[in-house]
């Protein structure tokens, strides 16, 4: 579990979602919009191409703030606002840094995910217990 | 053309989800879960859980079915084919298990619009079979060109 304290980040979480995840994703959450599965489609309506989900990016930024905390039940509020667009088979990095710590045994910690240098999940705000 | 703030305050049916241990196998490893109390049922146990653990973001699995109901009301004249999500809270309260049946109501929050923009906030909160509540989400939904 890594050490919070304000002005210190939370260890960085990298993860790569391969070619199929947004299908495994979409039947996982069962957000089956076709601009995630449908490479044809997404371009007809003017993508690059299939997009990630934005709530798998808000997961993968959520278990960034758990794995810090130390255990998947310890995530109390996650508030992200969603830009861009993330894409399969492109890194995502998530980085955070501690803001306070509550007098309620909470952590306020500052959030985002970034994709080739651009960040897709920003001014997210999270608090996990410690 | 204005947004139309009509249905601001409009609350919906309750939705119920049975929660099944293999919906939360499957949704741990779409997002690449790492804590084995969602995964192994024995960690789970050894926790103190009843069964395996959801994991926090699950949340949008037992709640998307009540949130679609009010993207789609027609009272809301929402655009859904100009609409992009824009931001989203959750704030968890009591844990999820497998085996629980969670009730959610949607309600809208708030409708408002600027720079041509229209903002469909909608709320949903969640309680399990107890009646403690499990998840309070915020759905913010930006909708181009209203």
């Amino acid at each position: 579990m890594a050490e919070l304290k304000p002005g210190e980040q939370i260890p960085e979480l990298r993860a790569t979602p391969d070619k199929y995840l947004t299908v495994r994703y979409a039947g996982a959450s069962g957000d089956f919009n076709p601009i995630h599965i449908d490479e044809e489609f997404a371009k007809a309506v003017g993508l690059p191409g299939r997009i990630l989900h934005g709530l798998w990016t808000m997961a993968l930024l959520a278990r960034a703030q758990t794995e810090a905390a130390g255990g998947a039940a310890r995530l109390k509020r996650l508030k992200v606002q969603f830009r861009g667009m993330g894409l399969p088979e492109h890194e995502v990095v998530v980085t955070g840094t501690v803001r306070e710590l509550t007098d309620h045994g909470t952590a306020l910690i500052d959030t985002v995910a970034e994709q080739d240098g651009n960040q897709i999940i920003r001014n997210a705000e999270a608090e996990i217990e410690i | 053309m204005p947004v139309n703030t009509k249905a601001i305050g409009k609350t919906y049916e309750p939705v119920t989800y049975a929660v099944g241990r293999e919906k939360i196998r499957e949704y741990a490893r779409a997002v690449g879960e790492t804590d084995p109390v969602c995964m192994d049922l024995d960690a789970a146990r050894a926790a103190g859980y009843a069964d395996l653990l959801a994991p926090p973001m699950f949340a949008v699995v037992y709640s998307a079915p009540a949130v679609g109901p009010p993207i789609f009301d027609p009272e809301i004249e929402l655009n859904f084919a100009m609409m992009v999500h824009g931001g989203q809270e959750f704030e968890w309260g009591e844990p999820v298990v497998a085996g629980d049946e969670i009730s959610i109501t949607a309600s809208v929050k708030d409708i408002s619009e600027a720079d041509g923009r229209g903002y469909y906030v909608f709320e949903s909160i969640s309680t399990n079979q107890r009646g403690e509540q499990v998840c309070r989400g915020t759905w913010t939904n930006i909708v181009r060109g209203v």
